[in-house]
């Protein structure tokens, strides 16, 4: 299956919550959006997936929009007052949204806990959670990294977007790489690479790790770009905190129109 | 009440089979017979409250009632934006359980104590917090606590009988004089052992009424404390807590937004370390004044 038009569709609607709401974290949604159409488009109805970058929230909402989990009416008041849809999702609110997160650091200890319980009751459901490669500074991520392969949850797949930039910095300067295959690979994980923006190798690869039950938790590590798509975003910091302006705006959207529609 | 705590939980879990239990690696000459009876429904998270806290939260969300044990400090400090981020914000039964609270583990030290437990998770959303004086009502606050499903907190302490002369009631405990009293004493935790001792050997014992508040928060003024402060116009608060977001100023902001007149409000509850010494729990009630000498005097100064 070719994702190219998903993929072009999904960028122009986070762009245009982006423009309409005048906000950032536009770079981390683009990073991340190829992650989330490999897990979301191909994952078993019973999966559970936890979005734990929450500021990549754009994203989310774009493809459960796309999916139809969020009304279209919904979208029209992203970052507005009396919306259901804030700049880091909110609890309770959608089905598809298990978990509101925000604070980084949280969703793959949850993934973990979900993922335990469906071994306690016999599930054989998957339990996914995308995080951010500057997650792994958190320390309760690697709290929970041990907890999985303690516990052998070989049904726990974690998706890291690996774009190589955090909060104030490059990720290997600020605490090094922390998230290295080797060292996740040491703790006991069973740690792929792949690029980020592949849909279908992602999709390859995650089903065969599915399949794969040795036991170990597995990570995919997937490079990315920040701001992937749009030239003049991508592998730059700002862009994770800049809104666009009309310029910008139409500039990207051709840019998208070129890539994913040619 | 730890004993009585994992006997009777040892109990449910027989024919509760979505309990599961968490601990943060500790309850060793305690929990192991609890350990045996639950089986792969016993877990060991090791020394990482955080994860213990997000994990007990995504078990939850598939149906379990989770328990996450530890000693108090280190079950509620460490790990707060775990409780009230992923328990609280999804309304999900993750039950934190701190051995130990107050002053309890005396000489281990500042680390070891909980004096502002109560006031960091009381204010969460969804939470409700149980602080029982003795074995009898920490009984009713663990039945309330797991079929209320919601986020809970249960403070641990010291487990004694209560007295005959106490009756178990919706928000803890009380005993009413017959007649009108002169004094209202409201008290919260074990430290309620020293309020009761100070009482008896009180020679105005027969002109006070005793309430304890085990639930938290407190924001409804039950009708017989109301009717009590109501009628002696004196109220004496007594915690192992710091008043701030405990049981003395929940009291105070009661008794203001019913306007009930009181002469005189006295709040006795748990100074930090003023002295900036260290000994066991009863020194540290010595040091705050909850100890049952200065209580009694406290008491006194009312008459």
């Amino acid at each position: 299956m070719d994702h190219k038009k998903l993929q072009g569709r999904l960028r122009n609607k986070i762009l245009g919550l982006h423009y309409t709401a005048h906000s950032g974290h536009i770079g981390c949604s683009l990073s991340c959006i190829d992650i989330m159409i490999a897990i979301l488009t191909a994952k078993g109805v019973t999966d559970h997936f936890i979005l734990s970058k929450g500021h990549a929230a754009s994203a989310l909402y774009a493809i459960l929009n796309e999916l139809g989990e969020i009304p279209d009416e919904a979208m029209t008041t992203f970052y507005k007052n009396g919306t259901t849809l804030p700049a880091h999702p909110a609890a309770l609110k959608y089905a598809a949204i298990p978990f509101a997160t925000g604070s980084l650091g949280h969703g793959m200890p949850i993934a973990t806990g979900v993922a335990k319980a469906k071994k306690l009751k016999n599930d054989a459901a998957i339990s996914y959670v995308l995080m951010s490669d500057g997650e792994t500074n958190e320390g309760s991520t690697w709290e929970a990294g041990h907890f999985a392969v303690a516990n052998k949850l070989d049904n726990l797949i974690v998706f890291v977007d690996k774009n190589g930039l955090q909060g104030f910095g490059n990720t290997a300067d600020v605490l090094g790489d922390t998230a290295a295959i080797h060292i996740w690979s040491a703790i006991g994980f069973e740690v792929v690479e792949i690029d980020g923006h592949d849909v279908a190798a992602m999709i390859a690869l995650k089903d065969q790790l599915v399949a794969n039950k040795n036991g170990k938790p597995k990570m995919i590590i997937a490079n990315t770009v920040k701001g992937k798509g749009v030239t003049y975003m991508e592998d730059r910091l700002e862009w994770h905190y800049l809104p666009m302006n009309e310029e910008q705006y139409k500039e990207a959207l051709a840019e998208i129109d070129r890539k994913y529609n040619g | 009440m730890r004993n009585f705590f994992s006997t009777y939980l040892a109990e449910i879990v027989e024919q509760q089979d979505d309990i599961v239990f968490i601990t943060g690696d500790l309850g060793y000459a305690a929990l192991e017979p609890l350990a045996a009876k639950m089986g792969n429904r016993f877990i060991n998270a090791g020394v990482a409250e955080q994860g213990m806290i997000s994990i007990a939260a995504g078990m939850a969300a598939q149906g379990y009632r989770v328990i996450c044990y530890s000693i108090a400090p280190f079950v509620v400090y460490r790990c707060l934006e775990q409780i009230r981020n992923d328990a609280c914000f999804h309304n999900l039964p993750v039950y934190v359980v701190g051995n130990g609270g107050g002053y309890g583990y005396g000489i281990m030290g500042a680390s070891h104590h909980a004096i502002e437990d109560i006031g960091t998770l009381s204010c969460l959303p969804n939470m409700r917090c149980y602080v029982p004086a003795f074995t009898t009502d920490l009984k009713d606050c663990m039945d309330e606590m797991l079929a209320r499903r919601s986020p809970a907190y249960l403070r641990l302490g010291l487990g004694k009988q209560m007295p005959e002369s106490l009756s178990l009631t919706e928000y803890g405990a009380g005993s009413k004089v017959s007649g009108a009293a002169h004094l209202t004493v409201v008290a919260q935790s074990p430290v309620a052992n020293n309020v009761i001792a100070a009482i008896a050997s009180s020679e105005h014992k027969n002109n006070i009424d005793l309430f304890l508040v085990n639930r938290m928060p407190f924001t409804q003024m039950p009708a017989d404390i109301k009717a009590s402060i109501a009628g002696s116009g004196n109220v004496l608060s007594i915690e192992e807590h710091v008043s701030i977001g405990g049981l003395g100023s929940a009291i105070a902001l009661l008794i203001a937004e019913n306007s009930i007149n009181v002469n005189s409000f006295i709040s006795l509850r748990a100074e930090g370390y003023p002295g900036g010494l260290y000994g066991n729990q009863s020194y540290h009630q010595q040091m705050s004044g909850i100890d049952e000498p200065n209580i009694l005097r406290t008491i006194n100064t009312y008459f």
